[in-house]
């Protein structure tokens, strides 16, 4: 029996002298939601399209459904979603869900996926005259067609009013209860959150961390620190710091500790200013270790070494640690 | 699962419906060849002779096939690869091939829809006539001729980008026309024109479909020449293929 529905063994791809994944491994186990989280352009789109079949590795290997994703035998219980700009906007909504249904065995009927994608009465209308958010319902329907066992959704709520993604997060969990599996990308934390019990984060073409929600927010969502001070001492809990002259930036998973020993440390401060990081700030924060320099770029077409490629598993470690249960849950919480 | 060959055919359909939604392509496709036969043979003397009269539908024949096969091959293909709904086409648990034939499946049918009204008009309104036998010979001779354009919008198509293919084909289409006699008959051209033409593929195709239709021999080199353009527009397409290919989906 496959439990792996998807997976990626040390895969490596370069487009030119970019490398765009750099030995990542992926699994992706049935029945799962998992969430690639991550920067534009950190690699998790070429890693979508290496697990679909559109794209080789360079060096590694991909695996769907146990075989090969350029073999179209193994594609047949996957439903992935087109861009939404690339729909053929002369063609009408039921025609769209009727060509991709021919391609399947047992597509699910176009009425019965027009209502439950919020489509209903837009069955003859050209897609061309859709309105950005149906559009993107329509994509997103496509995936579902084929009665898939795994539904790859890259970025599936970007552009979509608050209501209509909060419509899309529910299908994809009904699915979900089905016992259906999902891998979908976002840059955003909430997103993620809200759907997957299990995150992967990719930066720079490598995978960071990969764990489950409570593990990844306590990495990500870090406060950002700024003071100006003559000095500062060691304050436990800072993840990054960086000095400008007397300028400080820090970044804590709790900013109400940091200022708290900073104010009984008795150093003098000023201009104290706490705000949460950007995801991009957090990324950051995973990608350079606080106790080394910025690697030299160059060191990066070497994924064998082992000082550019840290072990995701003893990050979240180090990371989790800082999330003890003393500061409680809320202190990590942006 | 629909069986491939009915994928194909699955294909075409939509490319069709895709592509026939658009009132202009399909006019400028059904009416230019025919309207010059209305505009440059109709009115003048050898419409009436029988034999000059068929050697104009025919031209204008191969005319039709040439244009739908750059622009269907040639523009159409450029755009297709330029939209994220090809890629997302991949993804579908379907091999690669009934795309391509469903592409040249519409192409065909673009062909039909050019050549049809030149042959209804050369029968109503010239004194061209021909057996069922000469207007199958016809036929068959359109769909050879019509290889190197078809190759070369497809080279064109997997080549370059719409905004180069469409110039391109532009460019390429309408002085080869002429030049091969798709438009005036060979015999009217000035003689630097008339040592140039049998060079070209379009004077070939031409030479082939009147032979078939009307029986005026070809001329050899004009035959020779056709046959090198088929073998160099199919490597240039085969090769242009590969490299898209290499580029998008290696």
């Amino acid at each position: 029996m496959i439990t792996s529905l998807a997976r990626a063994v040390g895969v490596t791809r370069r487009y030119g002298a970019t490398v765009a994944l750099d030995d990542v491994d992926l699994d992706v186990p049935a029945g799962t939601i998992t969430g690639l989280l991550g920067p534009n352009g950190a690699g998790k789109s070429t890693l979508l399209n290496l697990l679909v079949g559109l794209r080789r590795p360079d060096s590694g290997r991909v695996e769907l459904f146990g075989g090969s994703p350029l073999d179209a035998v193994n594609r047949r219980r996957l439903g992935m979603t087109p861009q939404e700009t690339g729909l053929p906007s002369t063609l009408r909504v039921g025609e769209v869900l009727d060509f991709v249904g021919r391609h399947y065995p047992d597509p699910v009927r176009v009425g019965e996926l027009l209502a439950r994608f919020g489509l209903t009465g837009l069955e003859r209308r050209q897609t061309g005259g859709l309105s950005g958010g149906q559009r993107r319902r329509l994509a997103v329907a496509l995936a579902f067609v084929g009665r898939p066992s795994l539904v790859v959704l890259d970025e599936p709520t970007t552009g979509l009013d608050v209501e209509a993604r909060r419509g899309l997060w529910d299908g994809i969990r009904a699915f979900h209860a089905d016992g259906g599996t999902v891998l979908l990308t976002s840059h955003y934390l909430e997103e993620v959150e809200q759907l997957a019990q299990r995150v992967v984060v990719i930066g720079d073409g490598r995978v960071l961390a990969d764990g489950n929600i409570a593990q990844i927010r306590g990495m990500v969502s870090l406060s950002r620190v700024t003071l100006r001070s003559p000095g500062l001492p060691d304050l436990p809990g800072v993840t990054r710091c960086e000095r400008d002259g007397d300028r400080y930036d820090l970044h804590t998973p709790d900013a109400d500790q940091l200022v708290r020993d900073l104010v009984h440390s008795g150093t003098p401060f000023s201009e104290l200013q706490v705000r949460p990081t950007s995801l991009e700030e957090a990324f950051l924060t995973l990608t350079v270790p606080p106790t080394r320099s910025h690697e030299h770029p160059d060191s990066r077409t070497h994924p064998d070494s082992p000082h550019t490629h840290p072990d995701p598993h003893t990050r979240i470690t180090r990371l989790a640690r800082t999330d003890t249960p003393t500061r409680g849950e809320e202190g990590v919480r942006r | 699962m629909t069986s491939t060959a009915g994928l194909a055919l699955t294909h075409a359909r939509f490319l069709l419906l895709e592509n026939l939604r658009v009132p202009i392509a399909v006019l400028s496709a059904a009416l230019f060849p025919a309207l010059s036969l209305l505009f440059f043979v109709v009115p003048f003397d050898y419409a009436d002779d029988p034999a000059a009269a068929a050697t104009a539908v025919a031209q204008l024949a191969v005319f039709g096939v040439m244009s739908s096969s750059l622009f269907t091959f040639g523009v159409g293909v450029a755009d297709d690869r330029e939209k994220s709904w090809d890629p997302y086409l991949r993804t579908l648990p379907a091999p690669v091939w009934p795309r391509i034939v469903g592409r040249l499946l519409t192409g065909f049918v673009f062909g039909v829809i050019a050549v049809v009204p030149v042959l209804a008009i050369g029968a109503i309104a010239t004194s061209a006539t021909a057996t069922g036998a000469q207007l199958l010979a016809g036929v068959a001779a359109l769909l050879v001729a019509g290889m190197p354009f078809l190759l070369g919008g497809l080279a064109i198509g997997y080549s370059m980008s719409v905004k180069a293919a469409l110039p391109v084909t532009q460019l390429v289409f309408f002085p080869v026309a002429f030049g091969g006699g798709l438009l005036l008959p060979p015999a009217l051209f000035p003689g630097w024109l008339q040592a140039l033409s049998p060079a070209l593929p379009s004077r070939g195709a031409r030479d082939l479909v009147v032979w078939a239709a009307v029986g005026t021999p070809p001329s050899t080199v004009a035959l020779v020449a056709f046959a090198g353009w088929t073998v160099l527009t199919g490597a240039l397409a085969g090769w242009a293929y590969r490299r898209d290919q290499g580029r998008r989906f290696h």
